[in-house]
């Protein structure tokens, strides 16, 4: 056999005792060392048992392949009920399972404005009853029903929802239409003008989009995405170039298929830069949802948050979640909102990290690094360090400022564990007391626990 | 006195940069004792027996204990002890620090290597090996304590990528003219060296080295590759591979005593290079011996090995004492004295937590310290990665050793060519009264005799 080591001059990686590296200096020998330190506390164990598995090299190229491999495209918006088959008095949510109990301030004011919009209460307080009872109420996380929301992400029968396709692999995914910023249902908020606002969603907004994707045909948002990460957005907390890319698509035929209301609707998609937010968050979830199922693959496919418990999942794993407690973020708040007004972070808009967007692409987007708190060299910092903790890079998610390198994308649990770098997250904050709307913006860290979790389950058999 | 007691979670440096503070804080003046280590049990222990009030920690956790005469020296040394902790840290405290990669993966993706060395400790290593195998990468695993499953396994799988996994436990290796480990400076040549021994590869070596005669590579195995469960898959793999090798002429295999099925296997492999076997056991030759035969089938002459006899050696007899930092050259030496009691401080039992002997000095010292009648025997092996000075130290405590009564007899193994001087390091041991030989097996011989053993 031939060693190609014995061919060329050595380069060496070295990892560990500084003497020896510094050995390798005194012979003028290059070598790139490694900023080594210790696992997770308590992970060396489930570390090494995870790593010899046969299955996990293979596992893991075959189900990231799947996540950059996929080709989502906007192919229609259709009411909840048609779609995804929900009866009256079933809601799904944002994050793993939770329950009426154990839900925050912000989840619940979203299902009482869910439940007041439905027509199946005629106050909030006979809402807040009948959900404390349970009684006709079906609670269900989106995830298990391959849709995402962002922040509490209730989904009623009425709402119109993105229909996302995977060109690729045959997947779909929905996510609902963002109603805008400030006081609106998806940050608990449920007074009479969201409830009018989602009215108009599901009366004008809806159907004249569906008129106009037929009239389009779909639209490939991985090109969308990459363009609109050229021009600055990372697909999270910056939506501005994407909705403004949409805005360009979608406008004439807007124009054409519903002459009278195309002012009001233009108007509205235009007015509120987060948009395309959700039609992106479906791609996400639609090429997540491609890598899924790999057995042996550390690759996590989901990490959502109910405003409670942040959950993940993991292809090798199957639909189990793995949790810990929701983070406070750590960002800037509207007016005079501060941290105490934050409630714990909540949304399926994570869906973007996991698939290589958001925090992870931060360096694609100055624009808002002082909005999450931070300078330019922070948001390359973030964004590098994901690389530590990915099995790829995104061969069209790409970032200018860092000479077009693809996005990191694919986290996996072992290099959660081995580094100890947890996932960067962009998010919006919401106010903690059921009711109040958007507090502010910023960063998050995901509870450990949730990604040590799941590596102890992939030792099992 | 004051005492600063410090546990600094999550805070990690590799123990030999902590014992290099550690020294350097002890050195201060003002300073009694500064132990900064990793809170292994060991180390805490160790904390505790020197009287410091040490709270709850972890392995991964960073210990502080600093004993100074005052106040102000206490300060002093915290203060120098952050700067030496920022010096001390991959990036040399600069800003592209962040910039580092994190794993070796990582590391493997930025940049284009063709090997890469693991010395993190051994519960860890198999991760960072791991990644380098994927990568298509043959890997050197210093770190010793991985256990020998997850050896096979690694082995397994650089077989089907076409790479060489040499370790675990391998201290030495030359590719291509790099010493990576501990490694003499050897001149280029045509013997390719396979070793699962890294002590005895450098005495081999480092002979050949002083006989002129020159290395291609010299490819470590790790210690137990030639055992029934390993069953040589990395010494297969680098016999076949020198056997390419268009700079290798004749191979040594180093080792010591194989698994006998193992062994026939190994020797069934068709090779077109002649192979000379070095398998130290009763019954084989030693490792001079087996490097003479090299120079027999080579046709150079067998040199006469340097030596530097002491000056009047008390006639002692008695015990005999061995204290080695090279497993193999214990094994030898042991062989050849054929009594006396010896200790291999390079053992996985005496390297947990803290350096190997070749770095860090001081268990051996103490031991030699504790000596009080009769002769010691000790290996000074030299080359990159090793101490840098060892006489500084070793010198002191011989001539202690002397004034006691003690005979020191040292087997310095090394190269003309090796940073630390093979010839001004026995010169300084030899002027503090020990008997210095470059053949472990001569300086064996030589302490038997002066035991009065037959």
């Amino acid at each position: 056999m031939t060693l190609s080591m014995l061919l060329g001059e050595p380069r060496v990686i070295t990892v560990g005792a500084s003497v020896l590296g510094e050995a390798l200096d005194q012979q003028a020998v290059p070598r790139t060392p490694v900023d080594w330190r210790p696992p997770l506390p308590g992970t060396s164990e489930a570390l090494a048992r995870v790593l010899a598995d046969p299955r996990r090299e293979r596992a893991n190229a075959l189900a990231v392949g799947r996540l950059l491999s996929a080709r989502p495209r906007l192919v229609g918006v259709r009411p909840a009920h048609e779609v995804l088959g929900l009866e009256p008095g079933t809601f799904f949510h944002a994050g793993p399972p939770v329950t009426w109990e154990r839900a925050s301030g912000p989840m619940r004011g979203a299902l009482i404005g869910a439940m007041l919009f439905e027509g199946l209460a005629s106050s909030p307080e006979e809402a807040e009853r009948r959900l404390a009872s349970g009684d006709g109420i079906t609670l269900d996380s989106c995830h298990h029903h391959r849709t995402v929301g962002p922040m509490a992400g209730v989904v009623s029968p009425s709402m119109w929802m993105f229909e996302v396709a995977d060109a690729e692999h045959g997947g779909t995914a929905y996510c609902s239409l963002n109603e805008g910023l400030g006081k609106v249902l998806r940050y608990g908020a449920y007074g009479t003008e969201v409830v009018e606002r989602l009215r108009w969603m599901g009366e004008v907004l809806g159907p004249v989009l569906q008129a106009t994707l037929r009239r389009t045909g779909p639209l490939d948002l991985r090109s969308l995405i990459a363009q609109a990460l050229q021009m600055g957005d990372e697909l999270h907390n910056r939506n501005r170039a994407a909705t403004s890319l949409l805005v360009r698509e979608l406008a004439p035929a807007v124009v054409e298929a519903a002459p009278e209301r195309a002012a009001e609707v233009l108007r509205f998609v235009n007015g509120n830069d987060h948009f395309f937010l959700n039609a992106g968050m479906a791609a996400a979830k639609v090429s997540a949802d491609a890598a899924r199922n790999v057995p042996g693959s550390s690759l996590v496919v989901a990490m959502a948050r109910n405003g409670t418990e942040f959950g993940i999942q993991v292809s090798g794993l199957g639909d189990r979640w793995f949790t810990g407690p929701a983070g406070v973020p750590d960002g800037l708040y509207l007016g005079a909102y501060g941290p105490e007004d934050a409630n714990p972070d909540i949304g399926d808009s994570t869906i973007t990290e996991t698939a290589g967007l958001g925090g992870f692409a931060m360096a694609a987007a100055p624009a808002i690094v002082r909005f999450v708190g931070g300078d330019v060299a922070d948001a390359v910092a973030a964004t590098t360090s994901m690389y530590e903790i990915t099995l790829a890079e995104h061969p069209a998610y790409q970032i200018p400022g860092l000479g077009f390198r693809g996005t990191p994308v694919g986290i996996d649990v072992t290099l959660v564990a081995r580094t100890g770098l947890l996932p960067v997250v962009n998010t919006g904050i919401a106010g903690r007391v059921a009711g109040t709307g958007q507090v502010g913006a910023g960063l998050v860290s995901p509870p450990a626990e949730a990604f040590t979790a799941a590596l102890e389950a992939l030792t099992l058999p | 006195m004051s005492d600063l007691v410090e546990v600094r979670a999550g805070v990690y440096h590799d123990s030999v940069s902590l014992m290099r503070v550690s020294q350097a804080l002890t050195a201060r003046t003002g300073v009694e004792v500064a132990l900064v280590a990793m809170a292994t049990e060991l180390n805490v222990d160790l904390a505790r027996d020197l009287g410091f009030a040490v709270p709850a920690a972890t392995g991964g956790d960073l210990l502080v204990a600093i004993r100074a005469s005052g106040d102000e020296q206490l300060e002093n040394a915290a203060a120098e002890l952050d700067r030496q902790l920022v010096a001390g840290s991959p990036g040399g405290g600069s800003p592209a620090r962040d910039a580092l990669p994190r794993t070796t993966r990582s590391a493997s993706r930025a940049w284009d290597a063709t090997v890469a060395l693991v010395s993190v400790p051994g519960e860890h290593a198999f991760a960072e090996a791991c990644d380098a195998v994927e990568a298509g990468l043959s890997v050197m695993i210093f770190s010793d304590n991985v256990p020998v499953d997850l050896e096979i396994l690694l082995k397994d799988r650089a077989r089907d990528k076409g790479v060489l996994v040499m370790g675990p436990d391998c201290g030495t290796a030359v590719i291509g003219g790099a010493g990576l480990g501990f490694a003499n400076v050897l001149r280029p040549g045509r013997v390719g060296v396979v070793a699962a021994s890294g002590t005895g590869a450098q005495q081999v070596t480092s002979l050949l080295d002083l006989a002129g005669v020159g290395v291609s590579h010299l490819l470590g195995v790790g210690g137990r590759d030639l055992s029934a469960r390993v069953g040589g898959r990395s010494t297969t793999q680098a016999l076949l591979a020198l056997d390419e090798d268009p700079a290798t002429e004749l191979i040594v295999l180093v080792s010591k005593p194989p698994a006998p099925e193992v062994a026939a296997a190994v020797q069934e492999l068709s090779l077109s290079k002649p192979v000379v076997r070095a398998l130290l056991g009763p019954g084989q030759d030693d490792l001079t011996t087996a490097v003479e035969k090299v120079l027999g089938a080579l046709g150079v002459p067998v040199p006469e090995w340097p030596s530097w006899a002491a000056e009047s050696p008390p006639v002692s007899g008695g015990p005999l004492r061995g204290l080695y930092s090279g497993g193999t050259l214990c094994t030898e030496a042991a062989l050849i004295a054929g009594t006396g009691e010896f200790t291999d401080f390079g053992d996985d039992e005496y390297t947990r937590g803290r350096a190997h002997p070749m770095i860090d000095p001081a268990l051996r010292l103490e031991a030699l310290a504790a000596v009080e009648t009769g002769v010691v025997l000790l290996d000074v092996v030299l080359g990159h990665g090793s101490d840098p000075d060892p006489s500084a130290s070793l010198a002191p405590a011989v001539e202690k050793a002397r004034e006691r009564g003690v005979a020191v007899v040292v087997a310095l193994v090394g190269t003309e060519g090796d940073p630390q001087g093979l010839r001004s390091q026995a010169a300084r041991l030899n002027e503090a009264g020990a008997a210095v030989f470059t053949s472990n097996a001569a300086a064996a011989r030589h302490a038997r005799l002066l035991i009065g053993a037959s």
